[in-house]
């Protein structure tokens, strides 16, 4: 209980942190929002007037006590690009990011285990040596690249799917999953190496144990052993490596998004960066702090839940 | 990268005349399209479907751009970018046609009178909104008021077109007629008369925007797309062809190019001169102008820069001819001075060969400036106008050759906007200014008190000129005045001159009557399908 | 068995990060071209005996380009590493050896960095300094900051428990002797690990942060840059990604299968 108090404080204390720091980042640079929509209408006055609307007039702790306050309602402001509330800009592109992670992390956790565990099975092997080769390979490709590698071969040359021919899941979902196949492939295949790589560590780490020799030496068929000692054991680690790998997905999915033209929330980001519409960067921000802040916290307790020995 | 877009380009067309009609420009990005004066060539996949064919009614298409839209309130978006889809929903009084005339729109005739003191628009009958209201005069009166900043309390958002600022009263004569009284008269306004007309007091313009346009909006989905569909009331007769357009936004141009690839994009306008040439077997390419001045403005009071001479031999330097086949696989056109080709009446086509390519000669007038051993420059260009950053780098290499190395620096558009186009904090800069429908909006930045005058350049005689251009009524004086301005410039070597580029529009060649237009917008309203209407949403 | 194979891994690596360094040296001193030197009439050229990459859009030879670019990634990535190898040790040195209340706020801290993946704070780093070199290199230095405090902290944990540091401390060795006279060169391996992993990640984000271009800016060519710029004519001239996909590749691979002995 106590544990779980301090982890709630930290992770209370870690928002604020990047709450402050979010805030503050973007209070420092230059050429501001305001410049940018005026363009070339700019005129002192018609700055002055914006800024007003936009509240931008006032010292930097009371926009920070507003802007906080806000964030705690859900509010985060008012788009400068969209006129928009900017909650609703990030719930509506949130689903699309949420099914690619989600997606990714069912191709990951599908792909990676079975063949971590064959990899470990085969250790020193021609399989195990190919898998990892392979493994390595993917890992070393810029996670950009091996998209437009995917659209090109799959959609080009094989006419797997249509690129560009994103489809809303309101619409109709079976399209949109059809279409998110491949962006997710895109993002779980570097995912799957490092998990497969992991678990294939973690098997090998559990098969010198003792415990496995003394398994073994009852007389328990190898493939026994494996299944129900070993990777009990080896999968633990594996799990809170997965919850992870989570955080991972959502970065990996700003850039994805952006080759496969995904309406998601990396997309809004990078958009939203070049148009330097700091309202909906530092809600997003918050946003992915928040989420990543989270899945730590729970794989923590994940963690304590599966293996007790851990203090 | 090309995606971005510039928000804020501003300019627009005749809209937006803004501190100064600048504006970037840029290429992919799209910008102006072009103009029926110049050069509208068609080479294409099968036939020349785009002049022939049997135009029938209906079916849906998908138009690729680039960029999201900022707003979808008419008078309240700034992007070169949402203009032209918006130019299919909203009309004003007047409107261009392809040649680059204002001609009638929803009112049926105006007149201005002989001193530009008063403007008279006679409205057109029966035309109705797309909510099936009437247009009445209290609408258009109020529209414009909105635009000129006439409202009390004007409305949070919205963009005071600065040239209709002179608007001193607009007064209902009856229910057809409303004359617009200018406090300062002027003859040269109408082209600013484009201005959308929207019904009075509609409060939901910026989600459900209401006009009069060939099309219907549907639905907006930021950073996918914007579906329109035909409007059934449309007064012009036969128009529009189409049932419904889409217009998809794509997160740059080698995502919509791999769209292109895969053919879900029926019309995309922003092709590089590579992408053309690998899709001319599956689309019609057709090849406009942008009607920009693309240039490497130089600041006139900067360091070396602020010496004439070496402004000249920069200009002897640049061999305009390697930059546009290098960048725009040879379309483009070399121009010398700040004026493009379409402006068919003031352009002045001797300028381009004032400065013919020739190191010797720059090397000479460097020596006689005091730079024989050359000198450091740097070159600030917009990051995200992938052509203009592609000309510099091609400049720096045709500069080395005089012994004048250039830097490149890349600045996002806001801070180009800040430091650049206001801070005047730079020594050269390559981007692609654009212009309005009225002759003086691309000079006038020229005169040595201009605020847009990001060029810090001064010239009393050009000052006079613009006065003389200004104070004369009459066409050919003013054709005069501006043609002698621009032979100025080029003899000031005000900046380095290079092109104006050329618009690559990709089209389905089952399609025809894709038009270009001397101002920035894609009209959808002259598109059909050729034999059989198809369908792609 | 298992031996084996690693050192075989190793070995190959070895080979690789050898080959790929020579390539880069070599780069810094000759290229057969002048890489920004351009040529209008051989726009895009396929591979030659001339130009054995091929040319580039403005008729670069991508193969001197290549040799230039992979310059520029590896000086971001070893200034990358440099700087968080360096803040990192002695974080992770000076919370390890002392605990107490500056090593849980740190501590605490850096749990909230760690968690956040890289490229997303790269991203934001970079929309406030800015694109570029130095800009990208200072983003990604101070992001790997935190992973090298923790491996290196937890690694000054385990070490000062050990004999020899409290025969030192017996001695009369100073603190500072302690941390990084005796306990420094046993963090080596784990340290070593950290480096080949942080230097392989720069050089991906490098690429990354140019796709969406707020990576290294021209002239400057970078393999990240190369690659993502060579996206335009993947169809019309695919060779021009193929050098800088290749050698990027080559360098991730290379250095973790060296690492995976050392891991």
């Amino acid at each position: 209980m106590k544990y779980l108090v301090k982890k709630l404080i930290t992770l209370i204390i870690t928002l604020l942190l990047v709450s402050c720091a979010a805030f503050i980042a973007f209070q420092v640079i230059p050429g501001d929002s305001v410049t940018l929509a005026l363009g070339t209408d700019f005129t002192e006055e018609a700055a002055e007037q914006m800024r007003e609307e936009l509240g931008l007039n006032r010292s930097i702790p009371a926009r920070f006590a507003d802007w906080m306050a806000g964030a705690v309602r859900g509010d985060f402001g008012t788009s400068s690009q969209y006129k928009q509330p900017v909650s609703q800009l990030i719930a509506d592109r949130l689903p699309v990011t949420i099914w690619l992670a989600v997606l990714s992390m069912l191709m990951i956790t599908v792909i990676s285990v079975p063949l971590g565990i064959l990899a470990a099975k085969s250790s020193g092997g021609i399989l195990d040596r190919m898998i990892t080769l392979i493994t390595q390979i993917t890992m070393a490709i810029p996670p950009f690249f091996l998209g437009i590698i995917l659209t090109l071969v799959c959609g080009i040359l094989l006419s797997w799917f249509t690129p560009g021919k994103y489809v809303a899941p309101d619409k109709d979902f079976s399209a949109f999953l059809h279409y998110m196949i491949f962006p997710a492939m895109a993002v779980s295949i570097p995912k799957i190496a490092m998990v497969v790589k992991f678990l294939r560590g973690s098997v090998l780490r559990q098969l010198s144990l003792d415990y496995v020799r003394t398994a073994r030496s009852k007389g328990n068929k190898e493939s026994a052993v494996l299944v129900r000692h070993v990777l009990k054991n080896a999968l633990i680690p594996v799990v809170t490596f997965l919850a992870m790998v989570t955080a991972d997905v959502l970065a990996g999915s700003i850039i994805i998004e952006q080759v496969f033209n995904l309406p998601g929330l990396g997309r809004l980001l990078v958009v939203s960066i070049s148009n330097r519409d700091f309202a909906v960067v530092q809600a997003i921000i918050l946003y992915i702090a928040f989420v990543v802040v989270l899945i730590n916290f729970l794989v923590d307790l994940l963690y304590r839940w599966l293996d007790p020995r851990v203090e | 990268m090309r995606k971005k877009v510039s928000i804020l380009m501003s300019i627009l067309v005749l809209v937006t005349v803004v501190l100064g009609g600048c504006s970037d420009g840029d290429n992919q990005t799209g910008k102006d399209t072009s103009n029926g004066s110049s050069q509208t060539q068609t080479q294409n996949a099968g036939g020349d479907e785009t002049s022939t064919g049997d135009a029938v009614y209906g079916g849906s298409i998908v138009v690729g751009i680039t960029q999201d839209l900022d707003s979808l309130d008419p008078h309240k978006a700034v992007a070169a970018g949402t203009k032209e889809v918006l130019y299919n929903i909203f009309e004003g009084l007047v409107k261009a046609d392809k040649d680059g005339n204002l001609v009638p729109a929803l009112a049926e005739s105006y007149t201005i009178s002989p001193d530009g003191s008063e403007y008279t628009f006679v409205l057109r009958d029966g035309v109705k909104f797309h909510n099936g209201d009437l247009v009445t005069a209290e609408d258009v009166i109020y529209s414009l008021k909105r635009c000129s900043g006439l409202l009390t309390p004007q409305e949070e958002g919205v963009v005071i077109e600065s040239a209709l600022s002179a608007i001193s009263d607009i007064i209902k004569v009856d229910e057809k007629t409303v004359k617009v009284v200018m406090g300062e008269p002027s003859t040269e306004l109408i082209g600013y008369f484009t201005c959308s007309i929207i019904p009075e007091d509609y409060k939901e313009q910026d989600t459900k925007p209401v006009g009069t346009g060939p099309f219907c909006f549907e639905s907006y989905t930021p950073l996918t797309e914007l579906v329109m569909t035909k409007n059934p009331d449309y007064y012009l007769e036969g128009k529009p062809y189409l049932d419904k357009v889409t217009f998809k936004i794509s997160a740059n141009t080698d995502a919509a190019f791999m769209e292109l690839m895969a053919g879900t994009i029926d019309i995309f306008p922003y092709l590089t001169a590579e992408q053309a040439s690998q899709l001319k077997d599956t689309y019609t390419i057709m090849e406009g102008s942008m009607n920009l001045v693309q240039a490497l403005f130089l600041n006139n009071a900067e360091g070396p820069l602020a010496d004439v001479r070496v402004r000249q031999a920069l200009c002897y330097a640049t061999d305009r001819q390697a930059v546009i086949d290098m960048v725009a696989g040879g379309r483009g056109h070399v121009i010398g001075s700040n004026m493009f080709p379409s402006f068919t009446q003031y352009y002045d086509a001797e300028l381009e060969t004032y400065y013919e390519y020739n190191t010797e000669k720059a090397k000479e007038l460097l020596a006689e400036a005091g730079y024989a051993d050359g000198f450091t420059f740097t070159i600030t260009v917009p990051s995200n106008y992938q052509f203009h950053v592609e000309t510099a780098q091609v400049l720096v290499e045709q500069y080395r050759q005089i012994g004048v190395e250039a830097k490149i620096q890349l600045i996002e558009w806001g801070s180009w906007l800040s430091d650049v186009y206001q801070g005047r904090n730079y020594e050269a800069t390559v981007v692609g200014l654009d212009a309005e429908l009225v002759p003086s909006d691309i000079l006038k930045r020229y005169r040595s008190n201009a605020s847009n005058n990001f060029l810090n350049y001064k010239n009393t005689e050009v000052d006079e000129l613009f006065a003389k251009a200004f104070a004369t009524v009459k066409d050919e004086e003013k054709e005069t005045y501006y043609k002698e301005i621009q032979r100025l410039l080029t003899e000031d070597a005000a900046s380095v001159y290079i092109q104006a580029p050329a618009l690559l529009v990709a089209v389905n060649p089952n399609l025809g009557g894709y038009t270009f237009y001397p101002v920035y917008v894609q009209d959808m309203a002259s598109v059909y399908y050729i034999g059989e209407a198809q369908v792609n949403e | 068995m298992r031996q084996k194979r690693n050192d075989f891994n190793y070995r190959v690596g070895k080979v690789i990060v050898c080959a790929v360094v020579l390539f880069v040296l070599i780069g810094c001193v000759y290229t057969p071209y002048d890489p920004n030197g351009m040529n209008g009439a051989l726009k895009n050229a396929a591979p030659s005996l001339a130009h054995p990459f091929g040319t580039d859009n403005f008729g670069r030879d991508v193969l001197s380009r290549v040799m230039k670019g992979a310059g520029t990634t590896f000086f971001v990535g070893l200034c990358t590493v440099a700087i968080g190898g360096i803040i990192g040790t002695l974080l992770g040195a000076v919370t390890g050896y002392y605990g107490g209340l500056f090593d849980e706020i740190l501590m605490r801290l850096n749990d909230g960095l760690t968690s956040f993946p890289s490229i997303l704070l790269a991203l934001v780093f970079v929309s406030i300094l800015g694109p570029g070199k130095y800009n990208i290199i200072l983003a990604l230095g101070i992001i790997f900051i935190p992973s090298f405090a923790r491996v290196v902290r937890s690694e000054y944990i385990t070490q000062k428990q050990m004999d020899y540091v409290k025969n030192a401390k017996l001695m009369g060795a100073s603190d500072f002797r302690i941390m990084f006279v005796h306990i420094l060169p046993n963090t080596r391996p784990i340290l070593l690990s950290s480096l080949t992993i942080g230097f392989n990640n720069a050089v991906l984000a490098e690429a990354g942060m140019s796709y969406l271009s707020l990576g290294v800016q021209p002239p400057d060519a970078s393999l990240g840059r190369m690659l993502s710029e060579a996206q335009a004519y993947l169809f019309s001239a695919p060779w021009v990604a193929l050098a800088p996909g290749i050698l990027i590749v080559l360098t991730v691979l290379g250095f973790s299968m060296v690492n995976e002995d050392a891991g």
